[in-house]
């Protein structure tokens, strides 16, 4: 057991090198010379030499991204080129909120997806399987900030008017609660001040960026449970006059998790796409934000570690549902 | 001697026998259908899909022709007009209109969601045609293939970006990287898979030359599932298109992209929602076109796929 664990985490280390010497590239890449930045426009190119010497940017490839690999191990990121301050301040000071929508957004689409793969491979073939197939479909096609922009107008700008409709059939009181009821348009506000304001900033965008993370697991859901559901066991159990929810949930989901599962851990690459872009849609200061903002003031360090970091924690929650699973899961051989 | 031959005149005449009551119908007489009606019939969301795709096509190859004006004419005069009879989707901030701009605008995205689904499906097919067949290199291009998957795909387009000039060129090439490994790992495994058929191996026991295997066995079968795969790419990649050009690390501002016009309509959404609007519907239309036809594709060309998804 601990050997296994062992070598999938050694397995991972190719990954993680190709993914830094990727992201070390991006830098190495990167055009400008911050040397001449530095020594200004006065400089004789033997004074810029002298910087770059100086920065240790005269010396080999390799060289230069073992020194950073190890930076990164030791947790230095670099620093910002416009703010001056590390980039691991930087990105701490964003963590919170893009934390806080991507695991709203896990919780929301993973209880709405996988009840909708659910339902619609026990109703095969009938309306509610391809009114659900084709919300998946929508899903997948309606890009994040369209999705973002309809809903604030619909639940925060009111754009609709649903309060003044309230307000002609149920009256002036009901109409000022709905209107009361409005969700803010953007921003954040830290969980520090309260689950109510916090999640009525978050459910907007968590619901935004979980769009198409619920059509991919409500499909795959779907995909796996029309598969396990035809077996013989599940048969058995209807003969025996097992009730309809228990074959669901208990026969029948428990075996389809393990495919299901996967996809939640790869769909992760969706979210934090979808991160920068509902950040921006909805002015919440995350990561997303920060390297949106990085990308137009042409600040690699931040975009560098940014990538970097989403990447590796890409790779690790996928290790780590593997391993989850290879444990829950008496059916994979390790 | 005569040689006719009497009629069985007797047969007519046994007793006991009359002949069949003509019977009316039961069964309506099944109409001939068309090959069109089969097809609308048999793959509904192919033909909505291909059908939605031709008009968008249409649009952007006849936008010159379709009562639009100049999309980059600027009016300062006539800023954020709302939709009129004379400015069909209203004007956007700079007094352009955006109902050229919006049909302008689909030229860039076909453009990018084909160019993107061409390139990576031949560079990726080519790479995985390489990790199938050369066994010593199939290692390592497969590591290589898994970190670039492990960056998540739009990070991987906004990073390259960064190390670029904004232009259409550079989008296409940014996505195109970003969706290689996904074709790479799938045409290696389709080879791997194929590599141990019977014919392949009989291909191979009658001496045929790897080109020629890889030509006439290997290939043909990696097109079905690679023409599905193709599909798909080309809708993430007009969606990824699009948020590039949101986020301002894609298409120049100059170029009436979708994304551009919403990137620019987004400081005054709250206000004048219909610059947001109308190229967030084209979008979301052409996707979803894409989209149903890459359902279609896949029910059409791998029915054991259809069943299970």
């Amino acid at each position: 057991m601990l050997r296994y664990i062992a070598r999938r985490f050694v397995a991972t280390i190719p990954v993680m090198a190709i993914v830094a010497l990727f992201v070390f590239s991006l830098l190495y890449l990167a055009p400008g010379d911050p040397a001449a930045i530095i020594a200004g426009d006065q400089a004789s190119p033997a004074d810029v030499d002298r910087i770059r010497a100086g920065l240790g940017l005269d010396r080999p490839f390799l060289v230069r991204f073992v020194e950073w690999l190890f930076n990164v191990l030791r947790g230095d990121l670099g620093t910002s080129i416009f703010t001056n301050l590390p980039v691991t301040t930087m990105i701490q000071q964003r963590l919170e909120p893009t934390i806080s929508l991507m695991v709203l957004t896990l919780i929301l689409s993973i209880g709405l997806a996988v009840p909708m793969g659910v339902l619609a491979a026990w109703k095969h073939g009938t309306w509610i399987d391809r009114v659900i197939m084709m919300l998946a479909v929508f899903g997948f096609s309606i890009p994040v900030f369209v999705v973002g922009y309809l809903l604030a107008y619909v639940f925060a700008l009111d754009g609709l008017g649903i309060a003044d409709h309230v307000t002609t059939w149920f009256g002036q009181a009901a109409g000022d609660t709905v209107a009361g009821m409005m969700l803010p348009v953007q921003g954040y506000t830290p969980l520090a001040r309260g689950v109510g304001p916090w999640l009525s900033n978050l459910i907007l965008p968590a619901i935004t960026l979980g769009g198409v993370y619920i059509a991919l697991i409500a499909r795959i859901t779907r995909a796996t449970m029309l598969e396990v559901l035809s077996q013989d066991y599940i048969r058995t159990a209807r003969a025996k006059g097992v009730g309809n929810s228990t074959i669901l949930f208990l026969h029948a989901l428990k075996n389809a998790a393990v495919p299901i599962v996967t996809v939640i851990g790869i769909g992760i690459a969706l979210l934090i796409g979808g991160a920068v872009v509902t950040e921006s849609v909805f002015a919440i200061p995350g990561l997303g934000r920060l390297v949106v903002d990085a990308i137009l003031r042409r600040d690699y360090p931040i975009i560098q570690g940014v990538v970097l970091m989403f990447s590796f924690v890409y790779v690790l929650v996928n290790l780590g549902v593997d391993l989850v699973y290879s444990l829950v899961d008496p059916r994979i051989r390790y | 001697m005569s040689l006719t031959i009497e009629a069985p005149v007797a047969a007519a005449k046994i007793p006991h026998i009359t002949p069949a009551v003509e019977l009316p119908d039961v069964l309506p007489p099944v109409k001939p259908r068309g090959r069109v009606a089969t097809l609308i019939r048999r793959y509904p969301t192919m033909v909505i899909g291909g059908v939605l795709l031709l008009l968008i096509l249409i649009c952007a190859v006849a936008a010159p022709y379709l009562w639009t004006v100049d999309p980059t004419a600027l009016a300062p005069a006539r800023r954020t007009r709302v939709p009129s009879a004379q400015y069909w989707f209203g004007t956007d901030a700079l007094g352009r209109d955006i109902y050229s701009r919006v049909l302008y605008g689909s030229r860039i995205s076909l453009e990018v969601g084909f160019a993107v689904a061409i390139l990576a499906s031949a560079i990726g097919m080519t790479i995985g045609l390489i990790a199938g067949f050369v066994r010593w290199l199939d290692g390592l291009i497969m590591r290589i293939m898994d970190g670039l998957m492990s960056i998540p795909p739009i990070l991987l387009a906004i990073a390259l970006m960064a190390l670029t000039r904004g232009s259409v060129g550079n989008v296409i090439l940014a996505i195109t990287v970003a969706e290689i490994p996904r074709v790479s790992r799938l045409v290696r495994g389709v080879v791997l898979s194929l590599r141990e058929q019977p014919y392949v191996e009989a291909a191979i026991a009658c001496g045929t030359r790897t080109p020629l295997i890889i030509w006439r066995h290997i290939l043909p079968n990696t097109l079905a599932p690679i023409t599905v795969q193709a599909t798909y790419i080309c809708a993430s990649a007009m969606i990824t298109e699009a948020i590039l050009s949101f986020i301002g690390a894609g298409t120049p501002p100059i170029i009436p992209s979708w994304g551009n016009i919403m990137a620019e309509g987004r400081a005054l959404w709250q206000v004048k929602p219909h610059i947001v609007f109308f190229p967030a519907v084209f979008l979301s239309l052409t996707v979803l076109a894409v989209n149903l036809l890459g359902d279609g594709f896949r029910d059409a060309l791998d029915p054991r796929m259809a069943k299970r998804v």
